[in-house]
């Protein structure tokens, strides 16, 4: 590092620019990444903290059906309840629902039953609030909202749980039976069922039932609008990864060239190329590290001024590994960048009359 | 000292070979500074080239203070110029971003060896020391858009110096200096050569300093020749 740090003492302003880019690609990077953390966050959460195994959905004309359109009767669910291996098979209503309260009124999505309900919405009557839903009515444990035709007791409240982007209220299956019959119709039983099992046969399962079923994960893509949302977020920040690879490398592969005068005479010296190569990465590595470190900095403080107003997860998740992909990228493209560097052929150095 | 036995070296020219260095022969003992002048193209950088093992001969041996280059490999040869060949280039070649002492000491970065990289103590010191015979200890710390062309030269020859070398190889070293100046750096030249005990061969356009070396020699088209009368003939 003898040359490089010399170097990038004496061409701040060169090496400031470089490193300015690299924290604004990462605030890019980072900050996306807590955006489409918080976006996903809203969409599923209350999907990935079911504790299932294994999720059933009903199948119409041939084709599995999604989380909006699903319906699974008592008998798919007695079916399921009856293949061995099956240890739980918690019937999970899905809707969405206006709940008011005094002069207020929020729209959530209703869950009725199901594995997280806890204790609280099995007991009919009540209904379960997340904290912010609960202060967006001003209610209180105790107090009662106006659900459809029904009025139910606000039993507790907790933390975040969240579908589609809308706030989750549970409520037992019984009250959501009746709460999203349509008039007219038969009241539905319930939208999927969350399956707990162990060796169980679910192809089987599934053709002894009519009902299509997905591991958890898988049935997210279920979710209309998982795949769309979370594909094109991604595929930005995997571009800003894209871009910051090749400016990085771009970068150095100019100051490569620039510094091949200075190369050959380290060679003619007798440097090794293992120092060489050493010190023009080493180089990078520190121009990649502060520039990431502010970048990830800028996002953490920029999060953290978000928080309320946006949906935003600030995680090692959506910062550290950005972050790390970005450094591990910037030096592959320096890599390639500095390899011309053993190419580099000492005789130049003499001067020669070419 | 360096010997060079019936080197001949080739480069590719279109599609045939052209010859830099024909069959040449050379020996310079410790303390001894030879000669060479010849045309522009007569091949002289290349002799230094291969003198100072940058490059392999395509035949012929060369052997450096009784170590022969021409059978060592590429890292081999990188080693033995880090330890035994001081070299001074035609242009001031020196590192912009480095201070005068710097350009020195930079000698002893040159590898990833921890061994060698552990004296840097010993290295400034022997740099200072350096820069104070070729007369610059004043301007240790001055980066080489500090310094005059006639100085940057003088940081050359002390860079070359780092290593004691047993070998000093010089390509026209007074090329982009004034009468003067380049007289002076000749005189230093001379003056090392004998303190240092280096064998150094001087590659010069300017016959007026001949007379000073100990032997000349002259080339053209690749080809060494004795140069006996050693004339002071004007111009070049
Ligand atoms: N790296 C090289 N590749 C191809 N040809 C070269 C190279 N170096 C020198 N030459 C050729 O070899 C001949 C001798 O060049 P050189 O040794 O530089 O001469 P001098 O230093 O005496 O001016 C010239 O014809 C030159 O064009
Ligand atoms: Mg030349």
């Amino acid at each position: 590092m003898f040359v490089a740090w010399r170097d990038l003492k004496a061409a701040k302003g060169r090496f400031a620019l470089i490193t300015a880019v690299v924290t604004l690609i990462t605030v890019l990077v980072t900050f996306l990444g807590g955006l489409t953390g918080g976006l996903v966050e809203q969409n599923i959460s209350a999907l990935t903290s079911l504790d299932a195994d294994r999720i059933v959905f009903s199948v119409t004309d041939g084709e599995p059906s999604t989380y909006a359109d699903s319906a699974v009767t008592e008998d798919q669910a007695s079916t399921w309840a009856r293949r061995d291996g099956v240890t739980a098979v918690e019937p999970l209503g899905i809707s969405t629902t206006r709940i008011t309260a005094g002069g207020r009124q929020q729209t959530v999505a209703l869950f009725g039953g199901g594995p997280a309900a806890g204790d609280a919405a099995t007991r009919s009557g009540h209904v379960a609030l997340t904290a912010r839903t609960a202060a967006a009515l001003d209610v209180q444990p105790g107090d009662r909202v106006h659900l459809g035709d029904r009025d139910l007791v606000v039993d507790a409240t907790r933390g975040d749980s969240w579908y589609s982007h809308l706030a989750v209220a549970h409520v037992s299956l019984g009250d959501w039976q009746h709460l999203a019959a349509r008039p007219g119709e038969p009241a539905p039983f319930a939208s999927v069922l969350a399956v707990s099992a162990r060796d169980a046969d679910y192809a089987a399962a599934d053709a002894a039932a009519g009902t299509s079923s997905q591991g958890l994960l898988t049935s997210l893509t279920a979710l209309g609008s998982f795949t769309s949302e979370v594909g094109s977020l991604l595929l930005m920040v995997l571009m800003l990864f894209g871009i910051s690879a090749l400016v990085v490398g771009a970068f150095f592969a100019v100051w490569s060239i620039q510094r091949r005068p200075d190369v050959a005479v380290l060679k003619a010296l007798g440097a090794t190329d293992r120092m060489l190569t050493f010190d023009a990465l080493g180089q990078a590595a520190a121009l990649l590290v502060l520039g990431v470190g502010a970048g990830i900095a800028v996002t953490a403080g920029l999060g953290a001024l978000a928080g309320t107003a946006l949906p935003f997860v600030l995680s090692s998740v959506t910062t550290l590994l950005p972050g790390l992909v970005m450094t591990v990228l910037g030096l592959a493209g320096a890599g390639v960048a500095t390899r011309s560097i053993t190419h580099v052929d000492p005789l130049t150095a003499l001067g020669s009359n070419r | 000292m360096i010997d060079l036995q019936d080197v001949t070296l080739t480069f590719p020219d279109g599609t045939s070979r052209i010859t830099a260095v024909d069959h040449a022969s050379l020996h310079v003992g410790a303390g001894e500074t030879v000669g060479i002048i010849g045309p522009s193209g007569s091949g002289k950088s290349s002799l230094l080239a291969v003198a100072s093992t940058l490059i392999a001969p395509d035949s012929g041996t060369v052997t450096i203070d009784g170590v022969v280059a021409t059978d060592l490999d590429l890292a081999g040869r990188a080693e033995l110029r880090r330890t035994r060949v001081g070299l001074v280039f035609q242009q001031s070649n020196l590192l912009s971003s480095l201070t005068a002492v710097e350009q020195l000491t930079v000698t002893n970065e040159l590898t990833t060896d921890r061994r060698r990289r552990s004296a840097r103590a010993a290295a400034r010191r022997r740099a200072l020391q350096l820069l104070d015979e070729v007369g610059l200890a004043a301007d240790a710390d001055k980066r080489p858009a500090q310094l005059s062309g006639g100085q940057r030269q003088r940081v050359n020859v002390a860079r070359a110096l780092m290593s004691r070398p047993a070998v000093l190889v010089v390509d026209e070293p007074t090329s982009a200096l004034d009468q003067e100046r380049g007289a002076q750096i000749i005189d230093l030249l001379l003056r090392l050569t004998a303190e240092h005990g280096t064998a150094t061969i001087l590659v010069t356009h300017e016959p007026r300093f001949l007379p000073r070396l100990t032997t000349a020699h002259s080339m053209v088209d690749g080809r060494l020749s004795e140069q006996s009368d050693r004339p002071g003939a004007p111009g070049s």
